[in-house]
């Protein structure tokens, strides 16, 4: 009777000093979730006396439960978020800024200006049109090739887009619209397109696989859904739009006044590092270190020159006042037949 | 209140007495202190971050006069009060009839329509919203019978209808299910017809739980997300744009004072509750009998029409749903698998959330339920304390009106600030179950108040006259006689827990991920198979917990409810 009761208080109790060896990392992150597995294993290799304990959301939400947070942190690090998410907090003075020691490695479009940085790159995506070829033949649409296509009578309730105030992804559509036609027909390339969106959905995966399915034929996305549905099976083309595409970055930061900072940093390094370069490079065709991403064979080799030239400052600066607009013009699809 | 208490009382307070003025004044300040913190507070830090103009938060004066005279926000206002109030009109006289058609006829199989009219109350409300989808969507089943495809107005409709539906039969159900035989005897000896009689005496005793049942779904209509944010298309409601106000644009103020618009419906339900209340007189009292239907074939054939028809809707949009959930690449590979249901290596968090629900959905109820019972009786059926008893009444109408996301963000604001000693429960478990209970008092509430208010006071007197303390006059008389109430109350407060997503999507920490966020997550995600899986999941986990406890429910019955038969030898 007693032996096997001390035996079961030596092993909980080797358990439980085990455990209190283990530093719990509270990580936040919006990277898809397929991702997340081989990401943990992979650090929790490098690092055996760090665990991760994921906290994953969409941008927006994630976004939202960092600011609601503020004043009492409940993150130690944030792994894995659009930078200009990361760049609220950071005027928030929620960062705490951080060298992670591969930082020169790091192509310094990819990190904050500040020095060290309050947030590092570690990839980069980007808006992709998601267009499904049984749907489109069955409707009898042609393929569009530029952002203008989208505009034309035909596509009328075909197209489904993130709306910005959600969904990052749909905040960088937006900005790039703005910075590659110019603010004036920026807007009125939106006032067009707005006549044939069938759907504002709050997500930026969302749209590619409504058209994967068919909902809609024609999906406003990023090409992380795009290639993954398209390998899937689904039947998609991936279309890049010739006016080039608009893109964001995601990256790393380590939150102000955590109290595991020395494992916040160890995730600061190993985010920055080759190691996770080679895992990133499995789900994104650019990223932060220059010289290691593979081209994906679902994407054409000069994806990377496609990108615009984006002004994230001015993005960032400007968010408040172009959602604004954007609701006012957009929002409630509706509200012009209801005749408010 | 402290005029009571200062009386002089002529003899030795007995045992009995202080144990009972024990039982009733510490009861209500226990439960007035508990609904402060799980209801004011939170609510409190909802109004302050409404009406503080921190810059980007789109709260303040300023922002709220700009918002409520905004072409948007009277859109918005317009779109909700027009959805709210047609679910409702649809959704009552439905739920009256079938309540009716259960409590008031002879139709034959009612354990089955009753246990199937529950069935949208066991998932979250996203699940009708994604059936109506494979149903109506462009790639839906039945796309060919609608002429438009299902987003916008109708979808949002069709979708509140089924989800709010066992709400107002839930209320009804418990309005119709007493009545006094006599009364009936009495009418058709009169020579009354069965119009006249349901006009007299059943509709005068039903009417305000059909008010009742109105305001709830009005007002759960006008908070949910769960639909509207699955087949609302560009239709917008009030309730999504709160949603996207924190969401999307982290402007918390913005949604703190769509938040606080939401909160007058409840007000306005509560004065008229209270000035309906006023004019009702018990419908039970202790001499009555009780009302058997007598068989009528071409009423019960009408009524098992009706009955047919809204359970052959409902299995149509669940059976689709699990259907969804099973099949490989819709609409282009029909074949079955049980890929949706590997949550490992999707978005949300997979088992864990799984066994998390139910870890929440067994406290929510157990607490729950003895704390919403026990409060519901201290209000109904005890004299004395009027202003406490006025401030719970209050307090308890609250919750129905506060949509559970600007529920969630209060207990974040309130929780989670700086210097409050009841922060370590942020991120806990006990915090989500606090959310939880508060979030679903109201209804829960509102089923005990139902069932005691049929208790004649005379029972109390009766025990007052036979000096039996209270407390034990409660246990032994009361919580038998109101058992099928309180297991519906457990029921209800489990299901709930199951589905709620909500108030919990701001409140979860990695180790304590819900299953119904999840599901919002890959719906959100645009994984619809694997929402509908893990939504078909809850459905069945929540089915099964309500068929174990209607077995239960049958047994306390046959043991402690035989007053409810005609009398012996009948």
């Amino acid at each position: 009777m007693f032996k096997p009761l001390a035996l079961v208080v030596a092993v909980l109790s080797a358990f439980s000093l085990n455990a209190f060896a283990k530093t719990e990392l509270t990580v936040y992150t919006a990277l898809e979730a397929e991702q997340l597995k081989t990401y943990k294993k992979a650090f929790e290799q490098a690092n055996p006396d760090v665990e991760i304990k994921w906290v994953r959301d969409s941008t927006g939400i994630i976004t939202a439960k960092l600011l609601a947070e503020k004043d009492r942190p409940q993150a130690d690090v944030v792994w894995g978020l659009a930078a200009s998410s990361l760049a609220i907090l950071d005027q928030q003075g929620m960062l705490d800024n951080y060298a992670p020691k591969d930082l020169d490695k790091i192509g310094k479009n990819y990190r904050d200006a500040a020095n060290p940085p309050a947030w590092v790159g570690m990839d980069v995506w980007a808006a992709t049109l998601c267009f499904n070829t049984v749907e489109a033949e069955k409707q009898g649409l042609t393929k569009p090739v530029s952002w203008q296509d989208l505009t034309k009578p035909e596509y009328k309730g075909k197209i489904v887009m993130p709306n910005p105030a959600s969904s990052g992804t749909g905040f960088l559509d937006v900005s790039a619209w703005l910075q590659t036609f110019g603010e004036k027909q920026g807007w009125q390339y939106m006032d067009d397109l707005h006549q044939n969106i069938g759907q504002y959905v709050h997500s930026g995966s969302k749209p590619c696989k409504l058209a994967a399915s068919g909902e809609f034929p024609i999906g406003i996305s990023f090409e992380y859904p795009a290639v993954q549905l398209k390998r899937q099976g689904a039947p998609l083309d991936i279309i890049l739009p010739k006016e080039g595409l608009g893109w964001e970055i995601e990256a790393t930061a380590v939150i102000k006044g955590t109290a595991h900072a020395e494992a916040a940093k160890k995730l600061a390094d190993f985010s920055a590092s080759p190691a996770a370069m080679e895992l990133y490079k499995d789900n994104f065709a650019v990223l932060a270190q220059p010289g290691i991403a593979k081209p994906q064979t679902e994407l054409p080799a000069d994806y990377e020159q496609r990108l615009i030239k984006n002004d994230f400052a001015w993005a960032s600066k400007h968010r408040d006042s172009i959602l604004a607009e954007w609701r006012k013009r957009y929002d409630g699809k509706s509200e012009k037949v209801a005749g408010q | 209140m402290a005029v009571d208490m200062t009386l002089p009382i002529p003899r030795e307070v007995s045992r009995a007495e202080r144990g009972d003025r024990l039982f009733v004044v510490g009861g209500k300040v226990l439960w007035l202190c508990l609904l402060g913190i799980a209801v004011l507070m939170p609510l409190l830090a909802i109004f302050w971050r409404g009406f503080s103009s921190e810059a980007g938060q789109g709260g303040g004066l300023i922002a709220a006069r700009e918002l409520l005279s905004s072409a948007n926000f009277h859109w918005l206002l317009g779109n909700s009060l027009k959805v709210s109030l047609s679910v409702a009109a649809i959704v009552v006289p439905l739920a009256y009839l079938f309540a009716y058609a259960l409590q008031r006829t002879m139709i034959p199989g009612k354990a089955i329509w009753r246990g199937l009219s529950l069935l949208p109350l066991m998932a979250p409300s996203m699940l009708p919203g994604i059936a109506l989808v494979y149903l109506f969507g462009n790639q839906g089943l039945l796309r060919g019978l609608l002429a438009e495809n299902v987003y916008g107005f109708w979808g949002i409709v069709l979708g509140e209808v089924i989800y709010t539906f066992p709400h107002a039969l839930m209320i009804l159900l418990s309005a119709l299910s007493l009545a006094d035989a006599r009364l009936f005897d009495a009418a058709s000896s009169m020579g009354a017809s069965p119009a006249r009689a349901f006009r007299s005496i059943t509709w005068p005793a039903t009417r305000q739980a059909v008010f009742a049942a109105f305001c709830l779904v009005f007002t759960l209509t006008i908070t949910d997300f769960g639909v509207p944010v699955v087949v609302g298309g560009d239709y917008q409601v009030l309730a999504l744009e709160a949603y996207k106000a924190v969401v999307g644009q982290q402007q918390f103020g913005r949604g703190a004072l769509i938040g606080m618009v939401l909160l007058l419906p409840a007000l306005f339900s509560f004065g008229v509750d209270a000035w309906l209340r006023r004019r009702h007189g018990d419908a039970m009292s202790g001499r009555a009998q009780v009302f058997q239907p007598a068989p009528s074939r071409l009423r019960d054939g009408c009524y098992l029409a009706i009955v047919l028809l809204i359970c052959a809707v409902l299995l149509l949009v669940f059976g689709m749903a699990v259907y969804s959930s099973l099949v490989k690449f819709w609409p282009y590979n029909l074949s079955l698998s049980l890929n949706h249901y590997r949550f490992e290596d999707t978005a949300g968090g997979g088992w864990l959330a799984y066994r998390n629900s139910l870890t929440l959905a067994l406290c929510t109820a157990l607490a729950g339920s003895v704390l919403i019972f026990t409060g519901a009786y201290l209000m109904e059926k005890t004299q004395g304390q009027k202003g406490l008893t006025l401030a719970l009444r209050l307090l308890s109408f609250v919750p129905m009106a506060v949509p559970g996301l600007v529920l969630g963000l209060g207990y974040v604001f309130f929780f989670n600030l700086n210097g409050n000693p009841l922060h370590v429960f942020y991120g806990t478990m006990t915090l989500l179950v606090a959310c939880t209970i508060a979030h679903y008092l109201t209804t829960a509430q509102m089923t005990a108040t139902t069932a005691l208010r049929q208790l004649d006071a005379e029972f109390e007197a009766a025990a007052l006259s036979l000096k039996a303390p209270l407390y034990r006059h409660f246990l032994r008389v009361t919580v038998p006689i109101c058992l099928p109430a309180l297991l519906d109350i457990v029921r209800y407060l489990f299901v709930s827990a199951m589905t709620t997503v909500s108030a919990a999507i701001f409140l979860y920490s990695p180790s304590t991920i819900l299953a119904a966020v999840a599901v919002l997550n890959m719906d959100d995600a645009g994984n619809v198979g694997g929402a509908a899986a893990m939504s078909s999941l809850i459905l069945f986990t929540s089915a099964g917990v309500s068929l174990l406890l209607a077995w239960a429910s049958r047994g306390a019955l046959r043991r402690s409810q035989a007053w409810r038969q005609s009398a012996p030898g009948q």
